[in-house]
């Protein structure tokens, strides 16, 4: 409730905002959801963190840490993170072009052509990590 | 110049870190966190990761891949928090522990790429 | 079709109650009637306290701005044949403070609109010897979805940060802000800067989104602030360069 320009007036009613608002609306719903994506990104940075550690220190500390990656809680988190990140890709694709007013020759460049340029971008990227990674 | 000059260097990193995130992150969680785990294709052998691991690129990719992220999660949990749970008036701490936390992340990856043997 | 439909109207009376209590009318469902029809049905003859505001009845003066189950519509557009069965709640404008019934107080906005000078600012104004200002269709085109903007404050109900954050200055304001921002004529940029990008302007917006959907007249007010918020990013990189990037 903003009233830091209202004066105080007794009799006028000002409703404060619940803690659950974010639960009044299926669209706020989706937008806590799009924004807690960013703990599964958090979450897999830290894990590439300790896969990194574990790499250092030798083959079986390495496959400790795989072994621990295959635990059925470890793949159930993975792949709710794994939505998720998808998720925070195609929220984050879809929301760019709005930030972007981009012109060419004149003529406003329309958002789908900025969200598939990104897309584009996000399967090459993608092709490349397939590639390094799948190499024995 | 804004009162608060710092926030647009933290949203540069928060997108930055989130289009890091958004390119990158899907394809490493489904092979390292579901396809290699569950056996559906070989993952490389020890030998072979190390090595392209120790590669001077490959480190600052994974640096790049490690701490924009973090970045990107802490200021827009930063503003979960400020929002969704109403903890403006813990604004100092609830800064602190985001940055901070994506700070460490940041050092720990640095720390463990520049002492990665090879 | 029904032939009535029932309007759960939000009532209060500062005199008779401290909280706002809802109240029933039945009112006719005609296929051409917006919700505006049916309150001015219940002004005329059911029930001449009830206290709203409206004017043009065809979206362009944003007056009649309101709650219709629970999303923030211009009542004169919304019609009753659109909603859902059931009985139909009118409430006043989210995150307003309530005078009375479904009128609410705008001053809150009116001051930030102000402080975000929603004019063309010049460093020198031009003699009117020297002509008008020109300006052609591109440069028009940069601007001209943020000057629709009618201040019905939808957008304002629409945020949730508005809600929460009592120093935000809110979607409105700084889509007018960047409509004067990007006008040719205007050389305000840096005079608007220290409301837009210190403490209660763009940086507390985290893209909901909800603003742009709400708004009757496509201004995208979203898109006003997050394209904001790269060019004064950018702008802040330039002047950590040696000479201001100059």
């Amino acid at each position: 409730m903003s009233d830091s320009h209202t004066p105080y007036h007794p009799r006028w009613h000002r409703q404060r905002v619940s803690v659950w608002w974010w639960l009044g609306s299926a669209r706020y719903a989706r937008f806590v959801l799009r924004e807690l994506t960013s703990v599964f990104v958090a979450l897999f940075a830290f894990v590439t963190l300790a896969e990194l550690r574990a790499l250092g220190q030798g083959p079986e500390a390495h496959a400790r840490f795989l072994e621990h990656l295959s635990r059925p809680a470890a793949l159930a988190v993975s792949l709710v993170g794994l939505a998720f990140v998808v998720f925070h890709t195609l929220s984050w694709f879809n929301l760019a072009p709005r930030a972007m007013a981009l012109r060419l020759r004149g003529r406003r460049v329309p958002a789908a052509a900025i969200a598939a340029a990104n897309y584009a971008a996000w399967l090459l990227a993608s092709a490349a990590v397939a590639f390094f990674l799948l190499r024995r | 110049m804004p009162r608060r000059p710092i926030t647009p260097l933290l949203w540069l990193l928060f997108s930055a870190g989130g289009t890091v995130a958004a390119m990158l992150y899907p394809v490493h969680v489904l092979l390292s966190g579901v396809v290699f785990p569950l056996g559906w294709l070989e993952p490389p052998r020890y030998e072979t990761l190390r090595a392209l691991v120790a590669h001077p690129l490959a480190r600052l990719y994974l640096f790049v891949f490690i701490s924009l992220p973090l970045f990107h999660w802490a200021h827009r949990f930063r503003y979960t928090l400020y929002d969704g749970l109403q903890l403006k008036h813990l604004t100092t701490l609830v800064a602190f522990v985001c940055y901070g936390t994506a700070a460490a992340g940041t050092a720990l990856a640095a720390y463990l790429l520049w002492r990665f043997p090879g | 079709m029904p032939e009535t439909v029932t309007l759960s109207v939000s009532r209060y009376r500062p005199e008779h109650e401290r909280e706002p209590v809802f109240q029933e009318y039945e009112v006719p469902f005609r296929k051409d009637w917006v919700v505006l029809d049916a309150l001015n049905y219940v002004k005329d003859r059911l029930d001449g306290t009830l206290s709203y505001r409206w004017s043009c009845r065809m979206g362009v003066c944003g007056s009649c701005g309101m709650m219709v189950n629970g999303q923030p519509k211009l009542t004169c557009s919304a019609f009753l044949s659109d909603q859902p069965p059931g009985p139909i709640r009118v409430e006043p404008l989210r995150f307003f403070p309530v005078i009375r019934d479904l009128v609410v107080d705008l001053g809150d906005f009116l001051a930030k609109l102000k402080q975000v000078k929603p004019w063309i600012v010049r460093e020198r104004e031009k003699p009117l010897s020297e002509g008008e200002y020109r300006q052609t269709p591109d440069e028009l085109d940069a601007y001209k979805p943020f000057s629709m903007c009618i201040n019905c404050m939808l957008c304002y109900s629409a945020c949730p940060i508005y809600g929460l954050e009592p120093s935000f200055v809110g979607p409105a304001a700084l889509a007018l802000a960047q409509r004067y921002n990007l006008d040719s004529r205007d050389q305000g940029a840096a005079e608007r800067l220290e409301r837009l990008s210190g403490h209660g302007g763009i940086w507390e917006c985290t893209f909901v989104g909800e603003c742009s959907e709400a708004c009757p007249k496509n201004v995208d007010p979203a898109g006003a602030i997050q394209q904001y918020k790269v060019s004064s990013a950018l702008a802040w990189v330039r002047m950590l360069l040696p000479r201001g990037g100059a």
